[in-house]
C-alpha cells in the first residue's frame, strides 16, 4: 500500500486579491497623473500632525486630497480638514491596517483625475501594513525621537518596504537624549540608501527639506506631464 | 494581528481548490518569507481556529520558511542574508536593497486524504 502522501501542486499567492487591486489602482493613478504617498508609523509618532502641516503647506501649489485610516474614530479627518483640502476617513473597525480595497472604496465619488497628489495615512501600526500594497508611489515610514533609536531594527520589514523615512518630533530630541547617529545607522542597516528626513511638524524645523523631497518625487513621477485639462504639474 | 485574516484567505483558497477538484485536504503547504510581515506562530494558531466548520477542519498547515535573498551589486550574485537587521552582503559587506526572495506568502501544495 502506498504510504506516501498524495501531493497536489498549486501555486497561489495568498495576497493575490490585494496585489491585483493595488496594481490596478497604481495604473489608474499613473494614467490620471496623480501621485500617491502613504504614511506608516506606530501609533502616536505624529502622522496626522505632519500630514496636517504638509497639506497646509502644499495646498496652495497642488491639488491635494487625503485619506486617513483609523480603527475607531473620525478625529484625524476632522483635524486634517482644517487644512482646507478634501479629506475622507476610513474607519477600519477591528482591522489593523489599510488594504487596497478600502482605498478604492474610499475614493468612490472623488474625481481622482483632478488631483496632483493623494496622501494615504495608514492605521498606526508598524507590523501589519507592511504586507499590503495600497497602490502608492511612495511609502513614508515615520519614527518619533521618543520611540527609541532601535525601532528600525525591531521592525525591519516595514522599514524595508518603505521608500523614505521621516524622524519626527526632533524638537524633543535633546529632552529624551535621542541618539541621531544611532537612529540613522539603524535605518541604513535595514534599508541601505533610504533617504531620511529629521523634522518637527510643531516647530517647522526640517520641514523644508522634506517638502522639497516630496515635490521632487512628484515631478520625477510626472515629468513632462500636464493633466488632460492642461493644468501643469509644476511648482510656481 | 492580521494573521487570522491571512489564515482565512488561505483556507478560502484551499477550499475552493478542493471543491473544484473534489478532493479532501490533509494539509496545506505554504512558503512564508521572512519579509512577508506574517508571524508564523500566530498564523498556525489562527489556522487551527479558522478551519473549524470548513472543508479543511482538522487539516494541518505546513509552513516552509523562506530566507531573505538579495542581489549583491558588488559580487554580482544572489546572496542569502543571515540577519534581517543587516541588509548587506554576508561575503563582501556591500549594502543592498534589492530583495529577490523573502516576501513570499504562497500556497505551494495540498496534501490529499487517501
Amino acid at each position: 500500500m502506498n504510504t506516501e502522501p498524495r501531493l497536489l501542486e498549486v501555486r497561489k499567492n495568498v495576497l493575490k486579491q490585494n496585489d491585483v487591486l493595488a496594481r490596478a489602482l497604481r495604473d489608474r493613478f499613473r494614467a490620471q497623473h496623480t501621485s500617491v504617498i502613504s504614511l506608516v508609523s506606530s501609533p502616536g509618532a505624529g502622522k496626522t500632525m505632519l500630514l496636517e502641516r504638509t497639506l497646509t503647506l502644499l495646498s496652495g501649489r497642488y491639488r491635494i486630497a487625503a485619506l486617513v485610516g483609523d480603527l475607531a474614530t473620525e478625529n484625524d479627518a476632522q483635524r486634517l480638514a482644517r487644512s482646507g483640502v478634501p479629506v475622507k476617513q476610513i474607519v477600519t473597525g477591528t482591522v489593523c491596517h489599510l488594504e487596497a480595497a478600502m482605498v478604492e472604496r474610499a475614493l468612490d465619488g472623488w474625481d481622482v483625475g483632478q488631483l496632483d497628489l493623494l496622501f494615504v495615512e495608514n492605521v498606526g501600526n508598524l507590523v501589519c501594513p507592511a504586507s499590503y500594497d495600497l497602490g502608492e508611489d511612495l511609502r513614508l515610514v515615520m519614527l518619533s525621537v521618543t520611540e527609541g533609536e532601535d525601532k528600525p531594527l525591531k521592525y525591519p520589514t516595514i522599514f524595508n518596504s518603505a521608500d523614505a523615512a521621516v524622524i519626527t518630533k526632533c524638537d524633543l530630541a535633546a529632552a529624551v537624549d535621542f541618539d541621531e547617529m544611532a537612529a540613522l545607522a539603524n535605518i541604513q542597516a535595514v534599508r541601505p540608501g533610504m533617504p531620511v528626513f529629521l523634522l518637527s511638524a510643531k516647530s517647522g524645523e526640517g520641514i523644508d527639506n522634506y517638502l522639497e523631497f516630496l515635490t521632487r518625487e512628484l515631478h520625477r513621477k510626472c515629468s513632462d506631464v500636464v493633466n488632460e485639462n492642461g493644468w501643469p504639474v509644476e511648482v510656481h | 494581528m492580521h494573521e487570522l485574516s491571512i489564515a482565512m484567505s488561505i483556507i478560502d483558497m484551499a477550499q475552493e481548490e478542493a471543491e473544484r477538484r473534489n478532493v479532501r485536504v490533509e494539509a496545506v503547504h505554504l512558503e512564508l518569507g521572512a519579509l512577508a510581515g506574517v508571524v508564523k506562530e500566530a498564523l498556525l494558531f489562527s489556522y487551527g481556529i479558522a478551519c473549524d466548520g470548513t472543508l479543511l477542519e482538522g487539516s494541518r498547515l505546513v509552513v516552509k520558511d523562506v530566507p531573505i535573498e538579495v542581489f549583491c551589486p558588488s559580487c554580482n550574485l544572489p546572496k542569502t542574508l543571515t540577519s534581517m537587521q543587516w541588509f548587506h552582503c554576508p561575503d563582501c559587506g556591500a549594502a543592498t536593497s534589492e530583495v529577490l526572495h523573502g516576501k513570499e506568502l504562497l500556497i505551494t501544495a495540498m496534501e490529499l486524504k487517501q
